[in-house]
Parts: C-alpha cells; sequence; structure tokens
C-alpha cells in the first residue's frame, strides 16, 4: 500500500470512526427516517344518490373509528362499521389486515417510529451516492457495482412504466375490460374494442425481433412507429418551433413607451435581436459561399452563436453544480445529519 | 415486398397524423394512430428488456471477464420488474385495494427501489458531470480567436451573474445603469443575443426534422428498415 492510500485510508478511518460515534453515542444521532400512518380518509360511494349529502352525514365517531382503524387497530374496521349501523355504508374497511399505508414523518412528531426499510434505504442510497462518486478517484468495483445496478434498476423501471401507463390503458383494458375493472376500480365494464387486436398483433411483430426466424417483420411495427413519430414531429415542430418562432420575431424596431416617447433602450434590443437572428440563419444557409458581404454576416452570425454556446454552458455547468450540491446535501443533511438548513428534525428528538 | 410493404406502413401512418391536421374529419384516426404508437412503445420496452436479460444471460453462461456485474444487472433488473408489475407492498387506502393503487405509491417495493436506488444513482451520476464539465472547460477553453474569446466571457459572465458574488462584486453601479452589472449584463445577454441565438437554432431544427420527417414518409430515406434481405 502507497504512502498516499495509507494516509487517505487513515483520515477515512479516523472520519467513519468519529461519524459512528458521533452518532451512536450522542443525541446527535445518524440517518433514520421516521413514519407515521397514513390516516385513511372515509370516502363515499360517489356515484350512488345522494352521496354527497351522506358524505355529510357520516357521524363524527364513524371517521374517527375509520382513521383509529387505518393506524394498524384491527376492531377500528369492525368499530367503524359499527358506528354506522343502518347507514349508507360509505366507510370502507380501514385499512387492515391487507397492508398498512405510511408516510414520512418528522423526527419528534406524535406517532412518528422509526422505519426499518426505509432507514436500509437511505444508507443504501448514501452507499450507492459514494459509490459513484469513488470514480472521481479511479474506476473501481464498488463504481462498477453501482453502474450494473443503476442499469437494472433503470431497464426495470422503464418496462414497469410502459406496462402499467401505456400497455395496460391501451391495449389490456380495451381487450379485456373485466380485469381493468379489477385493477382499477371502474363501475361500469367497457365494451371490448376489438381495434386493439391491430397494435396488439403489431406488437408481437415487434417481438420477432429477438427470433432467430421471421426477424424481417419487425419491420412492419418498426415502420408504424417510424411513420406515425415522423408524422407527429413533422407537424409539431412546424408548428411549435418554426412558425411560431417566425411569429414572435416580427416585431416593431422602432419601440414607443407608454407616453408616446421612443424608447432608444428597447428599440436597440430589438433591432440587436433581429439582426442577431438574421445573421445567425445567414450562417446556418450553406447554399451560398460564405464569402464577401454575406460571409461577414454569417460571421455576425457565428458570434451570436458562440454567445449563445456560452450561455447554454454556462446553464449546463449552474444544472450539474446544483445537482451535485443536492448529492452533498443528501449525505450532510438526510444521512450523516451533520446540517439540518430546514430544520426538518426539530429539537423533538 | 419486404422493403416496400414497411414503406407504405410508414406513409400511410405518417400521413394520417398530418392530414388530420388539416381535415378535423380525420382526427379520429389520428387519436387512433396515436393509440398504437403508445402500446407499440410500450412493447419496444418490452423488446429492450428482453434483449438487456438475453445479453446478460449471454454474458453470465459465457463466464467472461465482467460477468459478475452482469448478473447484478440481470438481478436489479428482474426484482425491479417483478415488483413493480406485481405492484409489491402497494397499501390499500382511501378505499382502493391494493391492486388499485399507483405501482409507484409511497412505501412499495418499487418506490422504494425508485426512491433508494434509482433517483441517487441517476442524480449522482448526473452531478459526476460537473467535475468533468470543470475538467474539459478548463482544457479546452483558450482565448485562442474572436469566437472562443466571446464563449468564455459569455459562460463567465453568465455564471457568475447568477451568483451573489456577481451582484456583489458590482454593487457599486449606480441603478440607473443596472445595465453595466454583472446581473444586468447577463439579463441582457440571455434577452438579446441568447434569444437570437436559440430562436436561429430551433428554427433551423424544425426545418431539418420536416426534411428529414418528409424524406422518411416519401420513402427517400429507408435506413430505418436496414440494409439487405
Amino acid at each position: 500500500m502507497s504512502r498516499e492510500a495509507r494516509v487517505w485510508l487513515a483520515i477515512c478511518l479516523v472520519s467513519g470512526g468519529f461519524l459512528l460515534y458521533r452518532g451512536a453515542f450522542s443525541d446527535a444521532g445518524l440517518g433514520r427516517i421516521y413514519v407515521k400512518p397514513v390516516a385513511a380518509r372515509p370516502t363515499i360511494d360517489s356515484e350512488a344518490p345522494g352521496a354527497a349529502a351522506a358524505a355529510d352525514e357520516v357521524p363524527q365517531a364513524a371517521r374517527e373509528a375509520a382513521a383509529e382503524g387505518a393506524q394498524g387497530n384491527a376492531p377500528g374496521a369492525d368499530a367503524g362499521a359499527a358506528a354506522n349501523p343502518g347507514g349508507p355504508a360509505a366507510i370502507p374497511a380501514p385499512l387492515v389486515g391487507e397492508g398498512q399505508a405510511w408516510e414520512t414523518a418528522r423526527r419528534g412528531e406524535s406517532g412518528a417510529r422509526v422505519s426499518i426499510p426505509r432507514t436500509v434505504g437511505l444508507w443504501l442510497a448514501a452507499f450507492f451516492t459514494l459509490a459513484i462518486f469513488s470514480f472521481l478517484y479511479r474506476d473501481n468495483p464498488c463504481y462498477r457495482f453501482a453502474e450494473a445496478v443503476m442499469v437494472g434498476v433503470s431497464a426495470g423501471y422503464a418496462m414497469v412504466a410502459g406496462f402499467w401507463d401505456a400497455l395496460f390503458p391501451k391495449l389490456i383494458a380495451r381487450l379485456a375490460p373485466a380485469t381493468s375493472q379489477f385493477l382499477t376500480g371502474q363501475r361500469e365494464v367497457a365494451p371490448v374494442e376489438w381495434w386493439a387486436l391491430i397494435p396488439l398483433a403489431l406488437g408481437v411483430l415487434l417481438l420477432l425481433r429477438l427470433a432467430p426466424r421471421g426477424g424481417w417483420l419487425a419491420r412492419w411495427p418498426l415502420a408504424f412507429i417510424v411513420g406515425t413519430y415522423a408524422g407527429i414531429r413533422l407537424i409539431s415542430f412546424v408548428e411549435a418551433d418554426f412558425v411560431a418562432q417566425v411569429r414572435q420575431s416580427i416585431i416593431p424596431l422602432a419601440v414607443f413607451d407608454r407616453n408616446g416617447q421612443f424608447d432608444i433602450w428597447q428599440s436597440l434590443q430589438a433591432v440587436l435581436m433581429i439582426v442577431g437572428l438574421l445573421s445567425a440563419l445567414c450562417y446556418f444557409f450553406y447554399s451560398l459561399p460564405h464569402k464577401g458581404l454575406y460571409g461577414r454576416v454569417a460571421r455576425v452570425g457565428v458570434w451570436y452563436l458562440m454567445i449563445t454556446f456560452g450561455a447554454s454552458f454556462a446553464f449546463t455547468v449552474m444544472g450539474r453544480i446544483a445537482l451535485l450540491a443536492a448529492r452533498l446535501e443528501f449525505l450532510f443533511d438526510d444521512w450523516l445529519w451533520l446540517i439540518d438548513p430546514l430544520s426538518r428534525r426539530g429539537t423533538g428528538g | 415486398m419486404k422493403q416496400t410493404i414497411p414503406w407504405l406502413i410508414a406513409a400511410l401512418a405518417g400521413g394520417v397524423v398530418i392530414a388530420a391536421f388539416f381535415i378535423p374529419a380525420a382526427q379520429p384516426w389520428q387519436d387512433r394512430a396515436g393509440q398504437w404508437f403508445e402500446v407499440l412503445a410500450g412493447f419496444a420496452f418490452v423488446l429492450g428488456g428482453a434483449n438487456l436479460f438475453v445479453m446478460n444471460l449471454r454474458k453470465i453462461a459465457a463466464q467472461g471477464p465482467g460477468w459478475g456485474y452482469a448478473a447484478v444487472t440481470l438481478v436489479s433488473f428482474v426484482v425491479t420488474l417483478g415488483v413493480g408489475l406485481w405492484k409489491v407492498g402497494v397499501a390499500p387506502r382511501d378505499g382502493r385495494t391494493a391492486w388499485q393503487g399507483g405501482y409507484l405509491d409511497e412505501g412499495s417495493a418499487l418506490w422504494w427501489l425508485f426512491e433508494y436506488a434509482y433517483n441517487p444513482l441517476v442524480a449522482t451520476m448526473f452531478a459526476l458531470l460537473a467535475f468533468y464539465v470543470a475538467s474539459a472547460a478548463f482544457r479546452a477553453f483558450r482565448l485562442k480567436n474572436t469566437e472562443a474569446s466571446l464563449l468564455l466571457a459569455t459562460a463567465f459572465i453568465v455564471l457568475l451573474g447568477r451568483t451573489y458574488a456577481g451582484a456583489a462584486l458590482t454593487s457599486f453601479v449606480p441603478p440607473e445603469y443596472s445595465a453595466l452589472t454583472i446581473p444586468g449584463m447577463t439579463a441582457l445577454i440571455m434577452k438579446v443575443v441568447n434569444t437570437a441565438g436559440q430562436r436561429a437554432i430551433m428554427i433551423g431544427i424544425a426545418l431539418g426534422v420536416a426534411a428529414t420527417s418528409l424524406k422518411v414518409l416519401l420513402g427517400i430515406n429507408r435506413s430505418y428498415l436496414g440494409s439487405g434481405d
């Protein structure tokens, strides 16, 4: 082990030891997440006749009982039902026996308790953050592990989102409305839409791309995707970018204020903007050689573009630095509890 | 056959979408095409996921260098997919059953993965770029010519103008000359020069996209169909 590595190891051990000591043996504490049960919101069958009026008539006792049941108190379910005998049967069974909904709470808040899964997640997130940052030193197994997890989780998440946001509502719900009713809680079963068989068939053809034979059939759905996308983009870009930008550029070059006085400053800005736009467009027009007067105009356009790129670069840097600050805040605030800029932990703990 | 039918499908689909813009009666066709497009985009995710699965499985089977990371990717992928599709940990609330809840509801397993794995990993990966952007800028930005000087000076002014330091450095300038302060110069750059430049770029992109789309729909560009057979 080199001298440099030994120094870094010593610094890490001392810092880690201090943080562990601080977290374990002082009141300051160390990365934990508190949760509290979500109070059930008594709901009414909104589609039933007179539901709105019935909602107002639900006894307060029933509401409280339902809320109590939601906090993991099993008898609360019965109490909620019993407190409303003969009523509109409006209060659903509280959240008992089917899992419990929890939400993040502040430390010291009434009813808040430490959540083991979320605390483990917090420490895992801290590990992932440090593992990615470790690449600044050099490529290492921790970084590559975190990178592999990121690829897997990202792909899995994209597939889940694709299924629940696109395939389910646009395909499955149309072909199997009963399933949709079970999964969405809709009251009425919609009729089957046989049109949905066409995208289903195209989708199956798309998957043939992975098959050893018949992969060429995947071109058909691909062509549909490319054609539709080309049509959508053509219209949206021409309408939103080309026409709208041209329209917004047709502005008066001589600007007068409310009193009818010539506003030289605003006029100068308008002229500079139009000159810049036209000269930059000249630079993008390659059908004419950039020589002579036209070349000089195009050169002015390049200056405008360089200033634009400089501003874009600055915004990119600021965005990345903001992200970096957010990650450091996560490490020092959420995980290590060294800082508390938003007073989220308060004094209750 | 293998080239003509796909082109006809592309031309028909794109033509319907464009026609609906000009003919209101064709609007339902456009809506239907949009729905099919979304379904196929969903299938494309499935295709991508299946491809990732197969590729990593092959790597693991071959036991080549780095196969352990392929296994990590595969396990992360399968676990995320499983808990997301089965809505593991989604709690019933507000009168909804667990199956009727959102797949990303707070407290669900997918939410946990999103919150404590996906988010920190992606955010840190992008935050890492702050160092590399700064490093690249330090090496690449030189006052070699007018264009490079303009770019460098603008970046410096805009960066400084969006911080408290920028305002503090030129706080001595009287309010009537506020355009000469660093925040004032930043505002001017953004309002006049940056608007002109961005507008020219957007017009150029729009024309480019329109031309490319037309080439695809007219069958002049069929590169998306691949080559051979």
